[in-house]
């Protein structure tokens, strides 16, 4: 029920941010968050980063991703 | 886009549904409610549906805020911008949601109302200092996504002593509307797919008590189609395991406690109320929020006179039902007739993640194909 | 005649009452720019020959805020789009009409900046503006700037284009990226700030059309996707045509930065508007050669063919999306709005 999506943070500013969707700037408030570096990805809702998304995570995501697709491949 | 386009590639998604179809029992349905509306819609969009063995079935639940807000809720700030001239900001979702005999939002804007469409609680601070002169009423929905920003909002109001901003709070609550949908039984659930953002706030530890009393498994399902795909196969296991706990497959984004941050903002501006009438499932105890008395300055509620309004919903008009899970949306008399996204009865049309928006929008190919 | 003060002066109700104020806002703004021997003048009407011929006639009105956006305003956007729209009928522009309603206390610098950019988007395209008219309304009543413009032009012998032709079998193909004009206007909306490098595709389609017929006269149809984008345009020729159509998502040409635009929205990019591009239906034979000829025009360099036209009773438009699942693309609803949820 809630729009959010992963943006890049390009710059800091206090309790904002700019992030960087494809090219698309919004600047957006990094209040929920209590570290967030530029470089960071961070999931945008409603004008607020809601919380930083973890790469090691996702790339775990990722890689069962891989290992179902080799399950399929062999079944 | 990084941490999206990976997630919606189409030959994994196909794969996944391979696996999904290799372990499924045939001999059994699999009725699973997504919960979140976002889901709904992204299960629609993408074509998931499609991709499914058949015995998958999507039980769509009521987690979209607009669908649950009363139609009094939405006649009470009408009310409250032609009485009393204020300001009225929404998020754009609300507009065009029917309030009761025949209005809404956006009528009332025709008819004159000062209502303006915002995209955050910060654009709504932003009016008010500008419009010093004029009360500024924020009208904010949402699960607990979306109350942080809000109890965010209040607080730099409450700090720059924005005398003219107030809100009117309809903010609920996931896990009571989780637990009434599974207590009264009717939808026959055997698995929920748990909503993503709600999650990165609240914490996959909030849905134990889910699964723990009613024996249902749920995976918090991240965002993105092969999320949805590969949390529905995480459920196809624990059910055919017999297994019931908490999963959470959006480990990117979602930890076990939560945003501490955010809870703790929410818990210092908001408290819970008593009761909150929900559209389509009545009346619940403990499963919304009022804004604190220390914060009184910045409740519309207290600020203005803003009365109870019953609205009784379109005579043939099931969004509760549906809401519940226990009816499609073709089920209803009014569906692709009386009721249309053109011209909708219920907030289940209107929303753009409501279950019969999308039944009419992405389901009606469907339904056409099957037919001879 | 007293000059105009365009530097700081602004609209008043004199300048619509027809008198010498009005003399002087129409010689030295709208005369001055669009400069053509017909304009010239001085009449009401605009008086020339024609070629023997189907004529074409095609009429809009502009309203849109803000005023000036990225890559283009409300000038040039009158211009091209009613070039376009006579265009889709597979015909040569000739002339154009322009009709302005201003509000009182509008700039005339503001003005003047329009009229400007419509002169030079005129002369680019070769089709002046021949004949015109200004009102002004009272303060409060208006948005500044309302034009109206109509365009004629002739319809080359043998081309036969219409949205009620597309056949099963034909090949549908879109001239370039899709959102950036829609997300062009979001982008400078003050609620919704953010930045962005996208700007609106608005341009002269007439050039690009000509050289299309001329390589494949038995075109079916050809309409522009503004208002509504590439999916209103879509079922409205399935409607008209009585067909139905199948295209695919990974067709459709669109930049990073509008996909980036509507997901932080919320919004599809399917029935956001566009002010420079085309959709054509083609019989499967001539599409390969089409597609090859749209290439090499500026306005074409990203065409791509992006479904088929079929049987279907129901007259839906329906999208393979990238995970081979299908989607319904139905009639937009109301204006499309960002959502949150």
């Amino acid at each position: 029920m809630c729009l959010a999506v992963p943006a890049r943070v390009v710059e800091l500013n206090g309790d904002s941010a700019i992030v960087d969707l494809d090219g698309i700037r919004k600047e957006t408030s990094t209040i929920l968050l209590d570290e967030v570096a530029v470089g960071d990805y961070v999931l945008i809702h409603v004008g607020y980063a809601l919380e930083r998304i973890d790469p090691i995570e996702a790339a775990k995501t990722l890689k069962l991703f891989d290992e179902l697709r080799a399950q399929d491949a062999s079944a | 886009m990084k941490y999206v386009d990976e997630f919606r590639d189409g030959d994994t998604a196909r794969a996944l549904a391979g696996v999904i179809r290799n372990e499924v029992n045939p001999d059994r349905d699999y009725r699973l409610m997504e919960f979140c509306g976002g889901h709904t819609h992204a299960i629609f969009r993408f074509g998931i549906v499609d991709l499914m063995p058949d015995n998958i079935r999507f039980i769509h639940g009521p987690g979209c805020p607009v669908c649950v807000l009363p139609a009094g809720r939405i006649e009470a700030a009408i009310r409250l911008v032609e009485n009393e001239g204020v300001i009225l900001c929404t998020y754009a979702d609300l507009m065009r949601v029917p309030a009761g005999k025949r209005d809404s939002l956006q009528k009332a804007r025709a008819r004159g109302a000062d209502i303006r469409m915002i995209y955050s609680s910060s654009d709504a601070l932003a009016l008010a200092r500008e419009n010093p002169e004029k009360q500024v009423v924020f009208f904010a929905i949402g699960f607990e996504t979306t109350t942080p920003p809000t109890a965010a909002a209040i607080k730099i109001a409450q700090a720059e002593g924005l005398k003219n901003f107030s809100v009117f709070c309809n903010h609920v609550e996931t896990p009571p509307a989780m637990m009434t949908i599974l207590a009264a039984g009717d939808a026959k659930i055997d698995g929920i797919l748990g909503p993503s953002h709600v999650s990165t706030i609240i914490g996959s530890r909030a849905y134990a008590d889910c699964c723990d009393k009613y024996h249902v498994p749920l995976v918090i399902a991240g965002f993105e189609p092969l999320d949805v795909i590969q949390s529905v196969l995480m459920l196809v296991r624990q059910i055919n395991a017999g297994v019931a706990t908490v999963e959470n497959q959006y480990t990117r984004a979602v930890s076990a406690t939560g945003n501490e941050k955010a809870k703790t903002l929410m818990s210092e501006v908001f408290e819970q109320r008593a009761l909150f009438e929900w559209r389509g499932l009545g009346v619940l105890p403990e499963s919304a929020v009022q804004i604190r008395s220390e914060f009184a300055d910045f409740d519309a509620e207290k600020r203005f006179a803003m009365p109870e309004i019953e609205t009784a919903d379109i005579k043939g008009c099931i969004c509760p039902a549906v809401l519940r899970g226990m009816n499609n949306p073709d089920e209803c008399k009014l569906f692709g007739t009386a009721c249309t996204p053109e011209d909708p009865k219920g907030a289940c049309m209107v929303s753009s993640e409501g279950a019969c928006a999308a039944y009419y929008s992405y389901g009606r190919y469907r339904a056409t194909a099957a037919q001879p | 005649m007293s000059r105009l003060d365009i530097k700081n002066g602004v609209i008043e109700m004199g300048h619509g009452s027809g008198g010498k104020t009005s003399a002087t806002l129409i010689e030295e703004l709208f005369v001055r720019h669009f400069d053509n021997a017909l304009l010239d003048q001085g009449n009401d009407q605009a008086a020339f020959n024609v070629l023997a011929g189907r004529m074409v006639v095609s009429t809009d009105g502009h309203v849109i805020t803000p005023l000036f956006f990225p890559g283009g305003d409300i000038g040039a956007l009158s211009v091209h789009g009613t070039i376009n729209d006579v265009a889709m009928s597979g015909a040569t522009p000739l002339y154009l009409s322009a009709s302005f309603i201003l509000e009182e206390g509008f700039p005339l610098a503001g003005l003047e900046r329009i009229v400007i950019s419509m002169a030079k988007a005129s002369k680019a395209a070769g089709v002046p503006v021949v004949t015109g008219d200004t009102k002004v309304v009272e303060r409060g009543k208006g948005d500044g700037v309302f034009i109206t413009t109509t365009g004629i032009g002739i319809v080359p012998e043998g081309i036969n284009i219409s949205g009620n032709q597309a056949m099963p079998g034909d090949i549908l193909i879109v001239s370039g990226s899709i959102g950036d004009h829609g997300i062009a206007i979001l982008s400078s909306r003050e609620s919704l700030q953010f930045g962005t490098n996208i700007e609106s595709d608005s341009a002269a389609l007439h050039t690009l059309v000509a050289n299309m017929v001329g390589v494949a006269p038995h075109i079916h149809c050809l309409r522009d996707p503004t208002r509504g984008g590439l999916a209103t345009t879509l079922n409205e020729l399935a409607r008209q045509s009585k067909v139905g159509m199948r295209i695919q998502e990974t067709a459709i040409p669109m930049k990073a930065e509008v996909k980036g635009a509507c997901e932080l929205l919320g919004l599809d990019p399917l029935y956001i508007a566009n002010e420079g591009k085309l959709v054509c239906i083609v019989p499967a034979a001539h599409a390969d050669e089409l597609l090859s000829t749209m290439k090499k025009h500026p306005l074409g360099r990203d065409a791509a063919i992006i479904g088929t036209v079929c049987e279907d009773a129901q007259q839906m438009v329906v999208m393979e999306t990238a995970f081979g699942g299908n989607r319904v693309v139905d009639w937009l609803a109301g204006e499309q709005l960002p959502r949150i949820c």
